[in-house]
């Protein structure tokens, strides 16, 4: 226990740093559970509490940040056609992935745990653990070459206005994540949006309104955007080139090779955009279905593996942490407006057959880690089945109705967000007419 | 149960959507089989529906030609709530039984081993007006400190109701009247007489009284304040006639004393308290029983006659009498309920019998600080060091508590049994701190959460600590209060509603039907560490003040 007492030593003056005093509480109360005792009320207390709670969560997510490090690798090799099996160089691909998610990563926690200790330090609370999940839910919605001024700008503002306007954990009334990603994707929708985002990190030569190359004074080309088409070539820096480049070679091993130009034909585009603009057949062309469930396909980092999800989905169903209801009723109510459209059948994406809605997008993610927050489902376990069917039915509405919105679940959960409320009212309301109905009936049983 | 259906289903589901997709991109004809599997589970569902309705139409006609239809099934097919549901065990005798799902035991070592322990000698006894909802904060004291008065002589009584008298549980001497906050009287003291001196009372005829004279006779020998009314478990008005009354016989808190064993030897002045009973309500007696253990209730309860005996088979808190009001005739803001407890109704029936004021009471000493956790017989409002000298026996500092580790009141050795318990909890205290405790606890602790490996040990017993495992947080998590409290209420939202002051909401929601100890399991289950119980008091309270 000399840790303990360390630690106990070093608690900052409360008054006169209030910052440093809510950083050290937060960082003692991490690593110690406090001493606190009941008072008044129960004498013994469950072992289960928020932290736990929240730790659970980030821990289902973690096949799917390890999948997601991974796959951002290996779309970068597919687009240059080089390592294209699952386990070709799988090294450089978990390297790569690691080099673009970790920037994310932090940037994420430091502007979203940032804004929320300066919050804690001034209203004088505790941290608050919301951000715990939040914070590992950002990194995997985004793009893999998101620029980090949009994203810290993105978390300050979910943060911000999203939670702490309302009242910081517990009291917001959208998810905070989602928040996050639907701020980028109307501030900034070449960022999260089309058929070039999902692919990192590439540089293309510069073209003006005719299609000339354009040149920098000195005379050398223009390179701009990260656009993964015919064309452009790979960017790396001292991380790819030297760092790792140096580790790998000392082991013998594959590396990073400079200037590797994207192979020709090569799109980029998501089993998703094939799917809006075309058939199934022509998405099937591209990817295979095993492609599509297993995950090797682009999308949002963390979000293309459906095993990866599903394996955290179950643990958080085991562990009873997320609402099986919201889960079981959202698959029901994508499954029903998946068949409703197939015998509506008017577009080709209406003609995709129902259950391989379910393998492109981000459907399972939505569903086991967006729609299932607690503090912005509904509340009541009827409720929840009402919320998950919809969220279900909208989703899909919004994929295959709407031509501008390239996927729905997002949109779907921000908007039954707001709903769940009306949701829970009409809920409430039951129980209050039948607690009224049964009073009188009791009332006239006995007179 | 609901729940131990459909998951399965939902892999089911999800088995089937991976098997037929697989089973697409190997070839076009596969895809016959999963519209024939499609077919067979649309003509499953639809013969189901057709087997539902045509099961309640059966239920609907049952009802208009008056058959109970309850407990009892018309359709020709099982209810799948019938195949999985425990069937009721014989000793119930057909009488009606509910099944109740929701709850959770909290198992805790140190049960009280069915030994009666009479030696002991226990000296001090007090009575707490505070114990008392609703009482003023200085009632009425009649002896002076120093006079000596006999068992059933009136101690104090409330200005604002002076007809109801709380009177001493023993003869002695009065040696004391301690002051509170606010000069409110906290305890006043007796020392016990070595053989105790009863007050006599005139022998009552119960067949030939009318009402008005019983309910005199109950106030004035004592009696009365053992009436609690629902809502609000205040001691009940002399001048309300309430629609029933409430007994339970089994009490499932942690630890709780056997009522079966506390009973023993006193079945006759049970029966007669539940004959006084019936002479003050308009409506019935109902008597809950325990369904669920191996043996039959004592033969008090199972063969008690001129009451309405309904059976329960659930885990805590169903052996409250709250939830069990709820299940079989709720309260609301205008009909009103009594309830006694097993204990106070054999005082009541004991002053039918004996024409004396028997305050004698078995009460368990339980917990694992207990070096020896067994039952003694005492009287009303016992000393507590009295009670537990020489029997704690940790060097650990424990927490003493009067009642159980989730509705009782915590204690020091200077104190004294609350009046309407019959049970004293000591538990360690859980002032350390513990590493990554959040995350890895060391030890066992209760919990109805699978992020721990307890579901896996449904048997075990555990060493509970006060420790409250967390910080107090916002309302996060939703459904969890639900899921331990088998009643047809949102207790978040009602706590919710408490908190905003919305009278009308938290009448809506049912606050009519709850005191604390029903609320207790889901404040020990809440992962925000929320004071359920003394926001509902406060609830409670305004709403009283309210009218």
């Amino acid at each position: 226990m000399g840790l303990l007492k360390f630690l106990q030593k070093i608690e900052p003056d409360k008054k006169k740093s209030p910052l440093l005093h809510t950083l050290y509480d937060g960082f003692f109360t991490f690593a110690f559970s406090p001493n606190s005792t009941t008072k008044g009320g129960v004498h013994i207390r469950d072992g289960m509490d928020l932290k736990r709670t929240m730790v659970h969560v980030v821990i289902a997510l973690q096949l799917c940040y390890i999948f997601g490090t991974y796959n951002i690798g290996h779309q970068h090799f597919v687009a240059l056609g080089v390592h294209t099996g699952f386990i070709e160089a799988i090294h450089l691909k978990l390297a790569y992935g690691l080099i673009q998610i970790l920037p994310i990563f932090v940037v994420t926690h430091l502007v979203g745990l940032g804004i929320e200790f300066w919050y804690a330090a001034k209203k004088g609370h505790a941290i608050e653990e919301g951000f715990l999940v939040s914070g590992a839910l950002i990194p995997l919605i985004m793009p893999p070459d998101i620029p980090m001024w949009i994203l810290a700008l993105s978390v300050a503002f979910a943060v911000w206005i999203g939670k702490e306007a309302f009242g910081g954990t517990g009291m917001n009334i959208l998810n905070i994540a989602l928040l996050a990603r639907v701020f980028v994707f109307f501030a900034y929708p070449t960022t999260i949006s089309g058929d070039h985002v999902w692919v990192s990190t590439f540089l293309q030569p510069l073209t003006d309104p005719e299609g000339n190359m354009m040149y920098t004074e000195a005379g050398e080309v223009m390179l701009g955007s990260m656009k993964a088409t015919a064309g452009s070539f790979a960017e790396y820096g001292w991380w790819h080139l030297s760092f790792f480049n140096g580790l790998f070679e000392s082991m013998g091993l594959d590396t990073f090779q400079a200037g590797a130009m994207v192979v020709d034909g090569y799109t980029g585009a998501t089993p998703m955009g094939i799917a809006a603009k075309g058939s199934w057949e022509d998405v099937t062309n591209v990817y295979t279905t095993s492609q599509m469930w297993w995950g090797t396909i682009p999308g949002s980092i963390g979000e293309t593996s459906k095993p990866a999800i599903l394996v955290g989905a179950a643990f958080l169903l085991l562990t009873g942490i997320a609402s099986w209801r919201i889960m079981v009723s959202m698959i029901l109510g994508c499954a029903t407006m998946g068949l409703l459209l197939n015998a509506w059948g008017a577009t080709e994406f209406m003609l995709v057959p129902w259950y391989y809605q379910f393998y492109i997008g981000s459907f399972f993610f939505a569903m086991a880690f967006m729609a299932t927050d607690p503090v912005t489902a509904a509340s009541t376990n009827r409720g929840k089945w009402i919320y998950g069917f919809l969220i279900g039915m909208v989703g899909l509405i919004i994929r295959v109705l709407n031509p501008a919105y390239p996927e729905g679940w997002m949109l779907a959960i921000l908007f039954m967000n707001v709903f769940a409320p009306l949701i829970d009212h009409y809920v409430i309301e039951a129980n209050i007419k039948r607690r009224a109905k049964r009073s009188a009936a009791l009332e006239a049983a006995s007179a | 149960m609901k729940n131990g259906i459909i998951k399965p289903a939902f892999l089911i589901f999800f088995l089937m959507t991976t098997l037929t997709a697989t089973a697409q991109t190997s070839g076009g004809s596969s895809s016959n089989y999963f519209t024939y599997a499609l077919i067979a589970v649309t003509a499953l569902i639809l013969i189901g529906v057709v087997l539902r309705v045509s099961d309640n139409l059966l239920r609907i006609e049952a009802q208009q030609v008056g058959v109970n239809a309850k407990g009892r099934d018309f359709s020709i097919f099982p209810r799948i709530g019938n195949l999985f549901q425990s069937t009721s065990p014989a000793y119930t005798n057909n009488e009606p039984i509910t099944f109740l799902r929701k709850g959770h035991d909290i198992l805790l070592e140190g049960e009280a081993k069915q030994i009666i322990d009479e030696e002991s000698q226990r000296n001090t006894f007090a009575i707490q007006p505070q114990n008392f909802f609703g009482m003023s904060p200085i009632p009425k004291v009649v002896p002076e400190v120093g006079a000596s008065i006999k068992a059933g002589d009136v101690l104090f009584f409330d200005k604002k109701r002076p007809d109801i008298k709380y009177v001493s549980p023993v003869s002695g001497e009065i040696i004391d009247v301690k002051r509170g906050a606010k000069r409110s009287i906290a305890e006043i003291i007796i020392l016990k007489d070595k053989e105790i001196q009863y007050r006599s009372f005139d022998s009552f005829d119960i067949e030939g009284a009318s009402r008005e004279e019983l309910v005199n006779y109950l106030l004035e020998s004592g009696v009365w304040p053992f009436f609690r009314q629902r809502p609000y478990n205040l001691v009940a008005e002399q001048s309300d006639v309430p629609a029933n009354i409430f007994v339970s016989t089994f009490d499932s808190a942690p630890l709780a004393p056997d009522l079966n064993f506390v009973v023993q030897g006193k079945e006759a002045a049970f029966q007669k308290g539940l004959d006084v009973l019936g002479k003050l309500t308009s409506g019935k007696v109902y008597l809950g029983l325990n369904a669920r253990a191996k043996g039959a209730p004592s033969p008090a309860f199972t063969r008690a006659t001129g009451v309405e005996k309904r059976w329960f088979n659930g885990p805590h808190p169903s052996g409250n009498v709250g939830i069990q009001i709820h299940h079989i005739a709720p309260v609301d803001g205008n009909r009103k309920a009594w309830t006694v407890n097993v204990q106070d109704l054999i005082t009541i029936g004991t002053l039918f019998m004996e024409g004396k004021y028997d305050a004698s009471r078995v009460i368990a000493l339980t917990g694992a600080e207990l070096s020896e956790p067994k039952y003694v017989q005492t009287y009303i409002g016992a000393s507590i060091g009295d009670l537990l000298k020489n029997n704690i026996s940790g060097e650990n500092a424990s927490r003493i508590i009067s009642g159980d580790v989730l509705s009782g009141k915590q204690k020091t050795t200077d104190g004294f049994l609350d009046y309407f318990d019959d049970q004293v909890t000591v538990v360690k205290e859980g002032d350390y701190y513990e590493m990554f405790g959040w995350l890895l606890p060391i030890a066992p602790r209760p919990s109805i959460s699978k992020t721990f490996p307890n579901f896996l040990y449904p048997k075990y017993k555990f060493t509970p600590d006060t420790n409250t495992h967390g910080e107090k947080r916002a309302f996060v998590v939703t459904g969890q209060y639900e899921k331990v409290l088998p009643m047809d209420i949102f207790p978040q939202h009602l706590m919710k509603s408490i908190i905003v002051n919305d009278f009308e909401r938290m009448e809506g929601l049912g606050i009519y039907e709850l005191v604390e100890e029903d609320v207790a399991l889901c404040e020990f289950v809440c992962t925000s560490k929320q004071p359920l119980q003394s926001i509902l008091r406060e609830g409670l309270d305004a709403m009283i003040e309210q009218g």
